[in-house]
């Protein structure tokens, strides 16, 4: 009767587990095999220059040298294997591009983005820019055109008719090479109190303090935020 | 006489019975003995074909959380080449908006796992303290929940530290699903099986990069090896303040993120 069981037991479980059950561990080890053998879709952004040489090159200098082609022309794949079977298509509609470049607040300070509402509307975004390539068609001459978000702020603050430039010294380049070239920011108490200290001459209605007593320990802007001094 | 016959009749059963029943298991122990070995010397072929050795890697991602501009491109490229199913609530990857409000609440929404992005938030501009977007994959823990609660050993760590899923040993129990602390798995509609993040192990067994980190227009995601000097994550990890989700858990993921706020979990 125990041989018998003993028997049944190794019989059943040679056939209820699988042969390379437990060859690495506790798990099938032909599983490995079928998850390789998936079928790659995205062919990686090294094959394109093969065919596409023209448009790598004009790509890697600018902006969008780091944005892989497969990100606007889909999984290319299918196309690497037999160019002739599968075209890619580009997205040429206006919904596309503000993917990542509508303005929206949680994105990182400094991202080129429009609102896309009232930034040409109805206009395609490639009849402007060249998507390998994007530039501004001109410099943007004003500094909202990134830091929005700054100047929304500051236009309903007692600040609206400071400009930019007063308090940040902004080099050319800097509208070219952002990163770069940075523009200066304030460093001292005194700068402030060009304007706000109580023996300067501006005008009246500017709110003034005695600098000396006034937050002696402390920075302006650590308690001030000064592109809407207002808030509390 | 007739005693002796039926006796003899007896002896020839019982050999016959013997006889068969030995040639009948030994018939269906063979085919098992006979494909272990096709089958393990299969995976050897292929593993050599390759090039690659799982002993030879430990796979991790870093995820910048200052980089991360919501665009949802990796979600989308995750769906293509996994066959993830379209609809929402599957995603082996997944973007979420993080909104603190001068009040201290906080606001997390994913609308379809930002595959098509993000709508701005106009409304409550105004309160917003800090915004900022969190992509979300499975943390392939050294230490993983699932891999212990799975009753079958359907799931399981390779070499390489990946955490995979064998589809066809899954019995679709679900007791990885919950035991996921950071909800990175999901039942399969069709397959009804676990499914979830894989690295994309059919890439990167190929040196591919995984698909997520393939489109990511900003770099927000390296991927590469944790002990290699070599690798662009090691690179990425000796340059940030690192954090991982949930570190309590003590699950030690290897996915990193830097420029993480506290609100993140």
């Amino acid at each position: 009767m125990l041989i018998f069981l003993v028997t049944a037991f190794i019989f059943m479980r040679s056939i209820l587990v699988p042969p390379d059950f437990g060859k690495y561990g506790h798990y099938r080890a032909s599983a490995i095999d079928e998850i390789i053998s998936q079928e790659i879709k995205y062919a990686g952004h090294t094959v394109c220059y093969d065919c596409h040489d023209d448009i790598v090159d004009l790509k890697k200098t600018g902006y969008h040298k780091n944005v892989a082609c497969e990100v606007c022309h889909g999984p290319a794949a299918l196309h690497t294997d037999d160019p002739g079977e599968l075209k890619l298509q580009a997205p040429r509609e206006r919904g596309y591009c503000p993917l990542c470049h509508e303005y929206i607040s949680s994105r990182p300070t400094g991202f080129p983005q429009i609102v896309s509402a009232s930034h040409n509307p109805m206009k395609p975004c490639i009849s402007c820019h060249e998507p390998h390539d994007p530039k501004p068609p001109q410099t943007p001459k004003e500094c909202d055109a990134c830091h929005a978000e700054i100047s929304r702020t500051k236009s309903l603050s007692h600040h609206v008719y400071v400009d930019c430039i007063e308090c940040h010294q902004t080099p050319n380049e800097h509208k070219i090479k952002p990163r770069e070239y940075l523009p200066s920011k304030p460093t001292t108490r005194e700068f402030c109190g060009n304007c706000h200290s109580k023996d300067s001459t501006t005008p009246e209605e500017i709110p003034k303090i005695d600098i000396n007593s006034h937050g002696e320990r402390y920075m302006c802007w650590q308690c001030h935020y000064p592109h809407l001094p207002e808030a509390q | 006489m007739e005693k002796v016959n039926n006796q003899k009749s007896n002896d020839i059963k019982r050999r016959k019975f013997l006889k068969n029943l030995f040639l009948s298991l030994s018939g269906l122990f063979l085919p098992g003995i006979v494909s272990a070995a096709t089958k393990t010397g299969r995976l050897k072929d292929l593993i050599l074909s390759l090039g690659y050795d799982p002993k030879e890697h430990l796979w991790g991602m870093g995820i910048d959380i200052d980089k991360c501009i919501g665009c949802g491109r990796c979600v989308n490229a995750c769906k293509e080449e996994n066959g993830v199913p379209r609809d929402p609530f599957f995603f082996r990857t997944w973007v979420e908006r993080y909104r603190i409000y001068d009040n201290r609440e906080t606001l997390v929404d994913s609308p379809n796992g930002a595959i098509d992005g993000f709508k701005p938030s106009i409304n409550d501009e105004g309160n917003i303290i800090r915004s900022f977007f969190v992509p979300k994959l499975c943390n392939h823990c050294d230490n993983p929940p699932c891999v212990q609660v799975c009753p079958v050993g359907a799931t399981f760590k390779t070499d390489d530290g990946v955490i995979l899923v064998d589809s066809k040993y899954c019995i679709g129990c679900r007791y990885c699903i919950q035991a996921c602390p950071y909800g990175a798995r999901f039942l399969d509609p069709e397959t009804r099986t676990a499914e979830k993040c894989t690295f994309c192990y059919h890439r990167i067994t190929k040196e591919l990069s995984p698909a997520c980190v393939e489109v990511c227009p900003t770099q927000a995601r390296i991927f590469g090896e944790i002990k290699k000097k070599p690798s662009p994550l090691v690179r990425f990890m000796r340059q940030h303040v690192l954090g991982v989700l949930k570190p309590a858990l003590n699950t030690e993921p290897k996915v990193f993120y830097a420029n993480m706020d506290m609100e993140v979990r």
